[in-house]
């Protein structure tokens, strides 16, 4: 399949914003979705919408092997032993709260220890703050090194006989650099430290194979790899599920029920309480096909190592830029970076008067921003269907932003 | 020149240029010419919420009338506090709590500016607003 085939699948990038091309590099807030899924999402609501698991109509039937077929789908994609070892979840955020959450009132005690690297999304720091907080735990930041990686020796040095889970990204949604997430595990593992990754840009950019990452927590979102909005995965080694207390009470994640006392569901039925988004979670199916397909396809990936080269290149060299995330060979085409005596919010709104769609600011990662010594960064970040025009035209519009602001 | 006056003065400034681009050159000209704000003044107090970049307005009173300086660390938005300022500075407090700031809409500002931007603006206006209605 061409560049230009894949494109003609997303009738939103033919979309003209001020009279202008769209040209979108947002794509690590939100992909956008192909026809497959938009198609998926709709036929799913049109035809067969009735609430999963419980009733024995046909159009549950349907619904519920919709459902669980993304479940099955999910476990190929990610190389999971199990199907019982992936639970839905409305995005990562709700993964990583569960585990801070059921994996914290279990194994967490007074005076133990939670590590998390500082360059963590929000929603890989907060919720383990909540729960330091709720514990008397001491939350631990693991540093990371000058080229944007985390560095296996540097997190070897703060694990303790205390230390009850570590927390780290696949990839970072700001420094957009791939990291040894492998060694990083097996280092929490000799010291008998389970690890959590959030993987919400990583699952979108590399093949995820949890078996050989060793993880025992790997969280992502359905949107950000083309899927609906509102979608989630929480994949968890099934010793940690198996031994961790229901999230949340409600309907589904029960056996019985008495007032005397309540026994639960088996995994992962357990931890999906209440109505689940049945309408949205199959759409998984067709999404992790495109992104297989994408990842598969010679000319994509010609073709973003191309951008990536070219964009790393023109970034780098310009004096005027400072790129964060500079670690070339674990380079992902996701750039975040400085200009200098010019604000970020400034480059961001004229880009998007020249039809360019970028992030500004602190992208839910203050810690590192105050870590790196900025207010603030300008971010592109790229997907399959973006082409090297459209990067060309970026670099372009930005020289020209960075003229008219100077 | 009245509040009525300069208001459509600006009105007709902006109406000279068609392209989004020209009207950012626009502003950002006028933030390269707002007066420099003393570096003592950007507090805390005079740090304006609500915008992506910073924002600093101070209000003096001198016979009767309010002056309003300000800061921001982002041109664009240093622009548009510009205008504001040059709008509504020098008028009584009753001048500018009775007016609705609708001008800011005629000339396209609030709706083609992005919505954390806009509502860095309705933060700005709400600011002098409140300071021309309670003083600080």
């Amino acid at each position: 399949m061409t560049i230009t085939e894949i494109r003609s699948q997303f009738p939103i990038l033919d979309t003209r914003v001020y009279g202008k091309p769209l040209v979108y590099l947002d794509n690590a807030a939100t992909a956008q979705r192909p026809q497959s899924v938009v198609d998926c999402w709709r036929d799913l609501v049109e035809g067969s919408n009735a609430n999963i698991h419980r009733a024995v109509h046909a159009l549950a039937a349907q619904a519920t092997d919709a459902y669980e077929g993304a479940r099955e789908r999910v476990k190929s994609f990610i190389n999971a032993p199990s199907r019982v070892e992936i639970v839905f979840t409305s995005g990562a955020t709700a993964s990583i709260n569960l585990v801070a959450s059921s994996y914290g009132q279990q194994f967490v005690n007074q005076g133990d220890e939670v590590i998390v690297s500082v360059c963590e999304h929000h929603s890989n720091i907060v919720p383990w703050q909540l729960l330091c907080e709720r514990k008397g735990a001491l939350l631990k930041v693991l540093d990371v090194a000058e080229d944007g990686r985390l560095n296996p020796e540097s997190l070897k040095r703060l694990l303790t006989n205390r230390t009850k889970i570590v927390a780290i990204s696949h990839i970072s949604n700001v420094l957009g650099v791939i990291n040894p997430v492998k060694e990083l595990a097996a280092v929490c593992h000799a010291a008998g430290v389970p690890v959590l990754v959030d993987g919400s840009q990583g699952i979108v950019h590399e093949k995820v194979d949890v078996q050989d990452l060793d993880c025992d927590f790997y969280a992502f979102s359905g949107h950000k790899i083309y899927a609906a909005t509102g979608t989630g995965v929480l994949y968890g080694k099934k010793k940690w599920l198996e031994a961790m207390p229901p999230y949340m009470g409600g309907g589904e994640m029960i056996e019985t029920v008495r007032f005397s006392g309540t026994t639960y569901a088996p995994l992962p039925m357990k931890f999906e309480a209440g109505t689940q988004n049945f309408n949205a979670v199959p759409t998984l199916v067709p999404a992790l096909d495109f992104a297989e397909s994408a990842r598969d396809n010679p000319e994509v990936q010609a073709e973003q190592k191309t951008i990536l080269d070219y964009v790393y290149t023109q970034l780098t060299q310009d004096s005027r830029i400072v790129l964060y995330g500079t670690c070339r060979e674990a380079k992902i085409p996701l750039f975040s970076f400085a200009v200098n005596g010019v604000h970020h919010e400034d480059l961001a709104l004229i880009l998007d008067k020249m039809g360019v769609a970028v992030r500004s600011g602190q992208m839910c990662a203050e810690p590192l921003m105050d870590h790196l010594g900025v207010t603030g960064l300008l971010r592109a970040s790229f997907a399959p269907y973006n082409t090297l025009s459209e990067a060309k035209y970026f670099i372009t519009s930005l020289q020209r932003a960075i003229e008219m602001l100077q | 020149m009245t509040l009525e006056e300069k208001k459509q003065e600006i009105i007709e400034e902006f109406s000279l240029y068609d392209e989004w681009l020209d009207k950012y050159e626009y502003l950002i000209e006028l933030g390269k010419s707002l007066e420099p704000f003393p570096e003592e003044k950007k507090t805390e107090d005079r740090l304006i919420k609500g915008c992506q970049s910073r924002v600093w307005l101070d209000a003096e009173e001198r016979e009767g009338r309010l002056y309003f300086s300000a800061d921001s660390d982002a041109i664009i938005t240093k622009g548009i506090i510009s205008l504001l300022i040059s709008v509504y500075s020098g008028r009584t407090r009753e001048e500018i709590a009775a007016d609705d700031f609708g001008f800011v809409a005629e000339i396209g500002l609030k709706e083609n500016l992005s919505p954390t931007r806009a509502n860095g603006l309705v933060s700005m206006i709400d600011t002098i607003k409140n300071l021309a209605e309670n003083g600080r």
